[in-house]
């Protein structure tokens, strides 16, 4: 292998003199007392720049380096779920001080661990890379063991293992190459994170609603299965929270976590309380389906990048096996922002606010990893990526928000307006988006799934509040005697939509998930009220009727769906809707 | 001079900018500490012999002929109990004249803590301030700042939430601070008898810019060794943090690096996030909590100094003047604790959420009204009561002159929201409003 000594220091940036060749993002080691891990970045001639994922403080001009031939790689297999990796698949939590101090490192899975073996293939079955050879026992999920993804060409299996429990470096099955050369299948296999991770035969288009529990998400803007949406907003608007509820409530079978660059104590948070609450899906503990990789924005900024991948690569292994995968990464600038570091002390011509130009090549290649697959066998499988974005000055116009906006399909825009007046979500209903809307396919799906005409639906549930947030625009320039009543009229029917469908309490118990049924529920009966005809005397009247329905549908989301209590709200707030034959009646004889 | 016999004196300076200087040498360290004559300096680049030292005293004065050594590590303090009631200069030397502090030397970047040995910040951290208390209930392992004008009272008000706030130790880390200011801290700790629990690492207006630099690691050593040796509950007190990053913006363009955005070094949130991710609650009940200060340009929070620490911090106060009540209160829109969701309606009353939450959007409604009044429209019924309800909250709540405890400020809520309000219209569960709401 080649090797080489360290020749220059502008913090983590380190050049590199090599006696050898060398690979654009080789990983390559340096002698500080312990190896430290580092990144080739750029080649030129013999010298190397590669970025550390360490603090520089302690390496010294001439320390020994020696290249390993293989770029940043992770260790997939059994006993990945649960755990807490730092962004180069460190586990924490076999760390042993309080401090993680340069250099520590641990390994990824428990080579000493047992794990319940059922073989699926048979001998002489014919196998390709991603073929399920058969599975054993992690947490509550069955751990597909697969041909090696990484494997070329058809295969024939010479031998399976039995049923029983076995180690991960074990051989689970040997089989033969197309030359009749034997290979062996363990329970372990590598892959370069900044590879995409394949092993399915295609990518379908989605259009099946993927729940979050979020009204102003699945009802209004709803994401697919293996679909990508991004939520930007100013600090404070609520993206983190946001993120967390929808880890708690959303579909997923398996849940990967990506805390990149941010604040310890909100992982710290999702630490104690994960292994806490149960999982709505699968009635488990919700920490048993979690992965969680934690780069916090006081840990080693050139693995910020290093984390997004490594996620994402899990994310596309469990995709694998047949499963629903949500991958969350909050939040992507920060990912942006060590690219921007690391272009900076490369002296590479800068972009727009001084980030590399590659950018939004970069962005779009990686939201382009998740979606929905169809495996070898006919089974399907998808990655679902929701990224925040933190922009800076909370401005949408600046290159993280924007190179996104290019390949994301679902939009949630956080409005610093909505979060001062404590209107949580503060996802702005119109600003956002979700191109699925428009895809027959979504369509198609949710008449059979949902209702049918539910598409059009919602499109109708929209327009009601855009008229009435411009009703109130003219309301507050022309003041509110000024307009025609039924401008006041729109403007309540949009704040019964905002109160009773956007805002969302994730604090309460039962607020904070609505499933599909009951958002259909809900959605025809406030679409069934504002479609009525009112008369009113005048806008004190509007107020008062219309504050006084707003608050029994604000008490009857805190209730259980169809319970005794929701229905005594429903049913006292159809008594005080005006008889619909009495309202047509006087317009008749006015 | 800490110039020590078996290093090598270097005596060719190369290159000098107003905050670096460049020499060539052999065997240095990346991030060791070195003396440019009198003047402590840091290596940020090396590159084969060439060496790049930022001059924390300013180059000032110094020349080609200076004389260079290098310490072989990078800064560091001595800790021990003998730092309580001191104060030192950013190089950690006593400023009162006293002895020099013997203690275990530690490096003053420190490494960061491992996630999973967090625990989960939960412990209420009363202030008295219902602005805080109320709205904004700060936690112990919390880090947060006041995001404030200049010629607001910051300073006396973090004093204050200092001196109620029950920590064992408060750390000060002035940066860029008037000497007015630091007799002002000095004396209101001293004058509240607690001066043998603070440490105070100064670098006031008059010192070189330059070892502001210094002063949050500094601060944060000796803060860790009390809450993780001696598992104290330490407070932290930061400020100005804007000077502190405009030293690194300093530093930043004399390497020729170039600027993002709001001339800043590309590396500002990885700089402030390294200080103020120092806030911690440990497992065996030591804690650091981090208020700082950082100062704004007529209110702008898009700056790239404030819009970064808010993405870093965990929410930020900011102080306004309410002209109507002609007091300064903590403005109940802008500011922010993430933390308050581990202690409100758990460790104080369960109706704290949501009448912290009604009182507001109440006052958000009172701001519409005002707005509209502004505009010379007819205000109705609803909006006359806004306005009367918005005075009171301001008097009663929000003002920063307020001592009262938790349960007193939920009291003075449903007050308010009786007085002003029907039922229907406070946007409370049927469940609370049956308990409190007075017949």
């Amino acid at each position: 292998m080649t090797k080489g000594k360290v020749i220059g220091v502008i913090s983590n940036l380190l050049m590199i003199e090599v006696d050898g060749p060398a690979t654009q993002n080789e990983i390559c080691l340096i002698n500080a007392g312990k190896w430290l891990k580092a990144e080739v970045i750029r080649v030129r001639n013999n010298r190397v720049s590669a970025q550390l994922f360490e603090s520089s403080y302690s390496i010294q001009i001439g320390a020994e380096v020696q290249f390993t031939g293989h770029m940043l790689e992770v260790e997939l297999g059994p006993g990945v779920l649960s755990r807490k990796y730092d962004g180069l698949q460190s586990d924490l939590e076999r760390m042993t001080g309080t401090f993680i101090e340069i250099g520590d490192s641990t390994d990824p899975l428990d080579y000493e661990e047992l794990y319940m073996f059922s073989p699926l293939a048979k001998k002489s079955d014919h196998v390709t890379a991603g073929s399920w050879i058969g599975y054993v026992k992690e947490n509550n999920i069955d751990h597909k063991i697969m041909v090696p993804i990484s494997w070329k060409g058809r295969y024939k299996v010479v031998s399976v293992a039995t049923a029983g429990s076995y180690r991960l470096k074990d051989v689970m099955a040997t089989v033969e190459d197309e030359g009749g050369k034997t290979l062996e299948v363990t329970m372990v296999q590598r892959w370069p994170v900044k590879v995409p991770l394949t092993g399915y035969s295609q990518k379908l288009r989605p259009g099946k609603i993927f729940q979050t529990g979020f009204r102003v998400i699945d009802t209004l803007n709803p994401l697919m299965e293996g679909g990508t949406g991004y939520i930007p907003g100013p600090f404070g608007t609520g993206k983190t929270v946001l993120q967390q509820a929808i880890a708690k409530n959303s579909e997923a079978d398996i849940l990967i976590v990506v805390a990149c660059g941010e604040r310890a104590n909100e992982v710290v948070e999702i630490f104690s309380e994960f292994p806490k609450l149960i999982d709505p899906v699968t009635g488990h503990k919700l920490d048993e389906k979690t992965i969680i990789i934690c780069n916090t924005s006081n840990m080693p900024v050139a693995a910020r990048e290093a984390s997004v991948y490594v996620g994402m690569t899990l994310a596309e292994y469990y995709r694998c096996m047949g499963y629903k995968v949500l991958l969350l990464a909050d939040s992507t600038s920060r990912w942006a922002q060590a690219l921007r570091e690391m272009s900076n002390r490369m002296e590479e011509l800068p972009g727009q606010d001084a980030f590399p130009v590659d950018l939004p090549s970069t962005i779009a290649n990686f939201y382009s990893r998740a979606g929905i697959v169809k495996l070898g066998n006919g089974q399907l499988g998808s990655v679902t990526f929701i990224g925040t974005i933190s922009p800076a000055g909370g401005n949408f116009k600046e290159p993280v928000t924007e190179s996104t906006s290019k390949v994301a399909r679902c939009f949630y825009a956080l409005s610093q307006k909505r979060a001062d007046s404590k209107r949580y979500p503060a996802i702005d209903p119109l600003a956002s988006y979700s191109k699925y809307i428009d895809y027959p396919e979504f369509a198609q799906y949710s008449d059979t799934h949902i209702q049918k005409g539910w598409v059009q639906q919602i499109k109708l549930l929209k327009n009601y509040l855009r008229v009435g947030l411009e009703s109130r625009d003219q309301i507050l320039i022309l003041g509110d005697d000024a307009v025609p009543l039924d401008y006041h009229v729109s403007f309540w029917k949009s704040e019964l939509i905002d109160f009773g469908i956007i805002q969302q309490n994730s604090y309460d118990p039962i607020d904070m998930r609505t499933d599909i049924e009951r958002q259909r529920y809900m959605l025809n009966f406030i679409l069934e009220i504002c479609t009525m005809e009112f008369k009113f005397k005048d806008f004190e009247e509007v107020r008062t009727f219309f504050k006084n329905l707003i608050n029994r549908v604000f008490q009857m989301n805190f209730t259980d769906f169809q319970s005794e209590s929701f229905r005594k709200y429903e049913e006292g707030l159809r008594e005080s809707l005006p008889d619909k034959a009495e309202i047509y009646e006087n317009q008749s004889i006015s | 001079m800490k110039t020590r016999a078996f290093h090598k004196t270097y005596t060719r300076i190369e290159q000098i900018t107003k905050a670096t200087c460049v020499l060539r040498a052999t065997s240095v360290k990346y991030g060791e500490l070195a003396w440019v004559n009198d003047r402590p300096a840091q290596v940020i680049s090396i590159m084969e012999d060439r060496v790049t030292l930022q001059v924390f005293g300013g180059t000032e004065g110094v020349s080609t002929q200076s004389q260079v050594v290098f310490t072989g590590r990078p800064p560091s303090l001595k800790v021990s109990d003998l730092l309580a009631g001191r104060f030192f200069n950013a190089l950690g030397q006593p400023l009162d004249g006293y002895s020099v502090i013997t203690g275990e030397e530690r490096v003053i970047k420190g490494a960061a803590v491992n996630p999973v040995k967090r625990a989960k910040p939960n412990t209420l951290l009363a202030t008295g301030i219902a602005g805080i208390d109320l709205n904004n209930t700060l936690v112990t392992g919390q880090k947060i700042p006041f995001f404030a004008d200049p010629d607001q009272p910051y300073n006396e008000v973090m004093a204050e939430v200092a001196l109620r706030a029950e920590a064992d130790k408060i750390i000060l880390g002035g940066m860029g601070l008037s000497h007015d200011d630091f007799l002002f801290f000095k004396n209101t700790f001293e004058s509240a008898g607690v001066l043998d629990k603070i440490v105070g690492f100064i670098n006031t207006s008059e010192d070189p810019p330059l070892q502001r630099l210094l002063i949050p690691d500094m601060a944060c050593t000796a803060a860790e060794y009390f809450a993780n040796d001696k598992k104290e509950k330490v407070l932290l007190l930061l400020t100005d943090m804007t000077l502190y990053a405009d030293a690194l913006a300093i530093v930043a363009n004399k390497m020729d690096q170039i600027p993002s955005k709001d001339s800043m070094p590309g590396s500002l949130y990885s700089d402030l996030a390294s200080i103020y991710e120092k806030a911690v609650q440990f497992e065996h009940g030591g804690s650091i909590t981090i208020v700082a200060v950082t100062t704004l340009n007529e209110g702008d929070i898009t700056h790239a100094i404030p819009d970064n620490t808010g993405y870093i911090t965990e929410g930020q106060l900011y102080l306004k003047h309410d002209s109507d009540i002609g007091k300064v209160i903590v403005d109940p829109f802008r500011s922010l604790s993430r933390l308050k969701q581990n202690v409100i309606g758990i460790k104080t009353r369960a109706d704290h959420p949501l009448v912290m939450n009604a009182l507001i959007r109440l006052y958000a409604d009172a701001m519409n009204a005002k707005t509209k009044k502004e505009n010379g429209f007819d205000l109705n019924d609803y909006d006359l009561r806004c306005l009367a309800y918005a005075k009171d909250y301001a008097l009663k709540l929000l003002a920063v002159d307020i001592n009262i405890s938790i349960d007193q400020m939920l009291d003075t809520g449903w007050e308010l929201l009786q007085t002003h309000f029907k039922k229907y219209e406070v946007g409370i569960k049927d469940e609370f409003l049956n308990q409190y709401w007075k017949k």
